[in-house]
């Protein structure tokens, strides 16, 4: 679980190499062969199947593409077609807002749970195992367990808002519960990964900075805001990003869970690929501006705030 | 007792939370039609029916379904350990240049929006005629779960000792050599660690297979699952049959590996 430390025999860390290194040994060709050879599966799969189709997307995004040809060169028409379609723009203010409230809640609560679990209390393993669980399943099997719930002829959830009077119309059926319901399952599925980064980072902050704080006279709160936060800051980040990236692209829980009444980005480009494949050019557009955004968002947290993805000693 | 409940409080709370939806949807699937449609609900069951878990399991579509899922978390997990062992051994052993570089390609693809490429995969499995076959999503799974394989299996080969290498190297092994005869052993349990976080992954998987089966006879169950329920859209006993069938598999994965589960998930995402 503490996992790599930085280590004086980590590669690349060979000081005292350093006058040898003017030409390299035989040892050192057949190791760096070696390397390559060993990484070249991998690196040829990733960019077979992953890299390069990005591009082949931005490619078709430019052309009056079908499944069948690739078709003439339109310029930006696909992007504007899709910024102008009525349906694209619900579903990026929908993602824009099920990521934000999402995201938010996911940290709020992570983060209380990866503190009680620190402190030492009772039942810290079977809290550990019942957090899983919900992790664990596929999105689908969540979110059809939640609209069963939500169901309003056998739905526990539904007969309880019902008798308490809150509403009587059918939750799966308008926009906003649908939304309400679908952040809820994502909180309720994805916290616990939250908290377990969260505690992962709560355990490398030392007790001894904890306790001279406190013998300074300083309250539960202080501690908490002014020297667990801030040592917490790049665990925080690095399961923020994580979570806002994967909350961007959510596709299987609006597919489900509401039953296509709510779009997502993911969603819409979905339908214009593989469903109604008359849209497939804009479907293409759309799949474009999802992958740019996701860059950006990534960007602004890693240079924006510093969030650190790799270790130290790999850079 | 009020201590008690200070200390017990939290941990009761959470694991409710986390544990209640599944039970209350556990009871759905066992009682029977009548008893599901009262109003007001039942806490406790008043009677006990297999009916709805025979629903499912006559439903050859479902039975295909756990299958396929089987063969395609199988194969992917199979494949995404030896391309991400190979992988990994180099990123956290050996000297080279373009490490990091390497080293953030592939993380960056755990960041990588999946609607991004499924309009070229489509066209191009299109072509290859490989549209509607196992291998399709399986080569694309397989490259999705690499960030999770390497990053796992890096984390696992640096915490290994060095000695060993050196001795095998002294006795004049190459580093293929090395790396299949005394890492792959001693490094079992953090392949298998990996291992089980790229099942799960697979098995969880819905949009690429959404994306490149369209027979049923191919779906796995993540495919079959919201299909059933719109086939049986008033059977909600049987979703809620299907519901746990799909999710006892891996609850049980999770109870029995939960320590090595949290150490991989966490694995490189501390330093220290």
């Amino acid at each position: 679980m503490t996992s790599v430390a930085t280590r004086p025999d980590a590669p690349g860390g060979d000081v005292a190499a350093a006058p040898r290194r003017r030409r390299m040994t035989r040892a050192r060709r057949e190791e760096r062969r070696t390397a390559l050879a060993m990484l070249s599966p991998a690196v040829a799969v990733i960019v077979a199947v992953a890299f390069l189709p990005v591009l082949y997307t931005i490619y078709l995004s430019f052309h009056d593409a079908t499944v069948t040809r690739t078709g003439g060169w339109v310029g930006f028409d696909n992007y504007s077609g899709a910024l102008r379609d009525e349906v694209f723009r619900t579903a990026l203010a929908n993602t824009v807002i099920f990521t934000v409230v999402s995201v938010a809640l996911e940290l709020a609560l992570g983060l209380a749970i990866a503190v009680g679990i620190n402190r030492a209390f009772r039942g810290r393993g079977l809290v550990r195992t019942a957090v899983l669980v919900p992790w664990a399943f596929p999105v689908v099997v969540s979110a059809l367990m939640w609209r069963l719930m939500l169901q309003d002829q056998v739905g526990i959830i539904t007969y309880v808002v019902q008798e308490l009077g809150i509403t009587d119309s059918p939750i799966l059926g308008d926009r906003w519960p649908l939304m309400i319901a679908a952040i809820l399952v994502d909180v309720w599925k994805t916290t616990p990964f939250m908290a377990l980064l969260l505690l992962a980072g709560l355990q490398t902050i030392p007790r001894d900075v904890l306790e001279a704080a406190e013998m300074d006279g300083a309250t539960a709160w202080q501690r908490f805001r002014d020297v667990t936060l801030p040592l917490l800051r790049p665990a925080i980040l690095v399961a923020v990003l994580f979570r806002t990236l994967e909350a961007w692209s959510v596709y299987d829980l609006f597919w489900v869970m509401t039953d296509r009444r709510l779009d997502s980005l993911s969603t819409y480009v979905y339908e214009g690929v593989r469903v109604s494949q008359l849209q497939f050019a804009t479907g293409t557009a759309a799949a474009v501006l999802v992958f740019i955004s996701s860059i950006v968002i990534a960007l602004v947290f890693i240079k924006g705030f510093g969030a650190k993805t790799l270790q130290e000693d790999e850079r | 007792m009020r201590a008690r409940l200070a200390t017990w409080g939290p941990a009761l709370v959470i694991v409710l939370v986390a544990v209640l939806p599944v039970v209350w949807v556990l009871k759905m699937s066992l009682i029977p039609r009548r008893e599901l449609f009262r109003s007001p609900p039942t806490v406790l069951p008043d009677d006990i029916t297999l009916q709805h878990y025979r629903t499912v399991f006559d439903d050859p579509a479902f039975r295909q379904g756990l299958v396929n899922s089987l063969i395609i978390a199988g194969a992917t997990t199979l494949l995404a350990l030896v391309f991400g062992a190979l992988a990994a051994y180099p990123l956290a052993r050996l000297r080279f240049g373009g490490r990091t570089f390497i080293m953030t390609g592939i993380l960056a693809l755990a960041f990588f929006p999946s609607v991004a490429i499924i309009a070229p995969l489509f066209v191009e499995f299109r072509n290859l005629q490989l549209l509607n076959s196992y291998a399709a999503v399986i080569i694309v799974d397989t490259v999705f779960a690499l960030p999770l394989a390497v990053w796992i299996l890096t984390a696992f080969f640096r915490q290994l000792p060095r000695d060993l290498e050196d001795a095998a190297r002294m006795d004049g092994a190459t580093t293929l050599q090395t790396f299949r005869r005394v890492i792959v052993p001693i490094a079992a349990p953090g392949v298998f660690t990996a291992g089980i976080l790229t099942f799960i992954f697979a098995w969880n998987e819905f949009l690429f297979a959404n994306t490149f089966l369209f027979d049923e006879s191919r779906w796995p169950v993540t495919v079959v699952i919201p299909n059933f329920a719109t086939q049986y859209s008033i059977d909600y006993g049987g979703q809620a049959a299907a519901a746990i069938v799909v999710t006892v598999p891996l609850v049980l994965l999770v109870l029995v590996f939960q320590r090595r589960i949290v150490s991989g998930l966490t694995a490189g995402a501390v330093k220290g």
